[in-house]
């Protein structure tokens, strides 16, 4: 492929009191990708997704977007939705989704006032719409549904138009139907602003019918006198489409039936 | 049903409430009783009615030797005490436990000082402060300060540390600066607990200023109990106490009312005291 990808993992290794967690995870992702990431619990998948942000740095080894280096600190041009604790709940819908431009426009304040916050209102009018929250505009994150919550959170991170959005298991506290709401807002919203996505998810269903790359994190090598002596790693890395049902069942027997896995 | 999930009707959470007040009050009034039936003279345990006679003395009647209205006069002192030293403990507390909560690098250079200063018995300085700053205002406002802004400032600076990580990654993936950060995210976090910090803060307070103006004082609601100490004059000390109480109460939920309405966002999950 003569494209540069978007973003590129080289020979990376994350080690915490120098028990390994992940190693040697080697990856190219080109841009409009959406990569669904999933593994047993503790096979380091949200570490990597912290990586990605920034949010930690790998001990070894490289990430680049675009060619260079990531920034040591989490940047605009990458948004994030957590699983909890993603929207800020002394602010209410709109306040939420104003701040990034009062962050923006006033960096002495971070505060608009007068017109200019009107203004700012009024442009997230066709946002809120989209995300069905306009009838909750002023409410306060606890007023919330969960699902309403999450959108809203999505929503928010959206607003800088980051190049890549990553979450980490967005939907793993929500109901199934609202699930199914969430799957197509989501994928509308990546098809319009033609993102690069990675999202954790445990669930397996999900990560098949949102990806269009499927990467399982799982170790390689095992000691059974010493279960935390290897890292995990990509183990799989499946280009996903619509008739990838064996690969689906390949890819669940991978994660559910290995007899030691813990 | 269990008992841990029986709840008293309204009238009764209301009655039950009563209960301890009603149960005080009768206990005093029998045991007054039964003292002045023995001797009418009694100061130990004044009947209500002689408190209330001095206390409409000290409320409504300008005193001999100077003319003040002396309950009123040593309420005004004693206010004016207690708030200036919380003030300034509110300010100092917020700006260093901010500091400490967002700045890892003012984190290490005031956690370890303040840690040791907050173990210091705040009575001890007293001296110090009268020494250093004479027996005036500034000493017992002081000793308010040194008493009440160590532990407000840890309460401040865990209350920004327990801020989840999650909302301050979000804030810089929505370009925030560090500034931008501490007053959009830290600042609105941190408030109400300083509303909290002040309500806990308002015992030691209380503590430290009765203390003060017991040792040096001309006026106050500390210096007036302690004076009249000598002659036993319950009549006298026991409204002021009761007064005090009653001051201290209503400061105290004067806080929750104003935490309630600046802060509802934070008032909206659980149950709050």
């Amino acid at each position: 492929m003569s494209r540069q990808p978007k973003l590129s993992v080289h020979d990376l290794f994350k080690e915490y009191d120098g028990a390994p967690v992940l190693e040697r995870v080697n990856i190219d992702v080109t841009e409009g990708a959406f990569c669904t990431i999933v593994g047993a619990s503790g096979c380091g998948k949200s570490t990597f997704l912290r990586m990605l942000l920034s949010q930690e740095q790998p001990s070894r080894g490289e990430i680049l977007l675009d060619g260079a280096p990531l920034p040591e600190e989490p940047t605009p041009d990458r948004g994030i939705v957590f699983q909890r604790y993603s929207v800020f709940p002394h602010l209410t819908v709109w306040q939420n989704l104003i701040l990034a431009k009062e962050f923006e426009q006033a960096p002495l304040t971070g505060r608009l006032f007068g017109s200019a916050r009107k203004k700012a209102r009024d442009e997230i009018g066709d946002l809120l719409e989209r995300i069905g929250l306009t009838p909750a505009t002023d409410r306060y994150p606890a007023q919330l549904s969960g699902g309403m919550q999450q959108r809203l959170a999505i929503a928010q991170a959206l607003v800088k138009r980051p190049k890549i959005l990553l979450l980490d298991e967005p939907f793993g506290a929500l109901d199934p139907g609202i699930r199914l709401d969430m799957h197509e807002l989501l994928l509308g919203l990546w098809r319009e602003l033609s993102m690069t996505i990675f999202m954790v998810t445990h669930d397996i269903n999900e990560a098949f019918k949102l990806g269009t790359r499927l990467l399982v994190f799982d170790k390689v090598r095992h000691d059974p006198q010493a279960p935390e002596a290897y890292g995990a790693t990509i183990t799989y890395d499946l280009p996903v489409d619509k008739t990838a049902r064996q690969k689906k069942e390949l890819a669940e027997t991978l994660l559910h039936d290995r007899p030691d896995s813990a | 049903m269990k008992l841990i999930n029986r709840k008293p009707s309204r009238r009764l959470t209301i009655f039950l409430g009563l209960l301890p007040f009603a149960a005080l009050l009768a206990t005093y009034l029998i045991a007054s009783d039964m003292r002045l039936a023995v001797n009418p003279s009694d100061k130990l345990l004044p009947s209500f009615q002689t408190m209330a006679d001095t206390m409409s003395r000290m409320a409504f009647e300008p005193d001999k030797r100077n003319g003040d209205y002396l309950l009123w006069t040593d309420t005004a002192a004693s206010l004016y005490r207690l708030f200036a030293g919380l003030a300034i403990s509110a300010v100092l507390a917020l700006v260093i436990g901010l500091a400490m909560g967002v700045l890892p690098v003012a984190r290490a250079f005031f956690a370890q000082f303040t840690a040791a200063f907050s173990l210091i018995p705040p009575i001890t300085v007293l001296p110090i402060l009268f020494i250093t700053l004479g027996l005036g205002e500034a000493a017992k406002i002081g000793l308010i300060i040194v008493g009440t802004t160590p532990a407000m400032i840890r309460t401040l600076a865990q209350s920004a540390l327990d801020i989840p990580r999650e909302l301050v990654i979000k804030a810089e993936t929505l370009g925030a600066s560090s500034w931008q950060i501490t007053t959009r995210l830290y600042l609105p976090h941190i408030l109400p607990n300083l509303v909290v910090a002040l309500r806990l803060g308002l015992v030691p307070a209380w503590i430290f200023l009765i203390s003060a103006e017991a040792i040096a004082s001309t006026e106050g609601l500390g210096y007036r109990i302690f004076l009249v100490r000598r002659y036993m004059a319950m009549d006298l000390i026991l409204p002021y106490v009761a007064w005090i109480t009653l001051l201290a109460f209503v400061l105290d939920r004067l806080l929750l009312i104003l935490s309630k309405r600046a802060f509802s966002w934070n008032h909206l999950e659980g149950d709050s005291l």
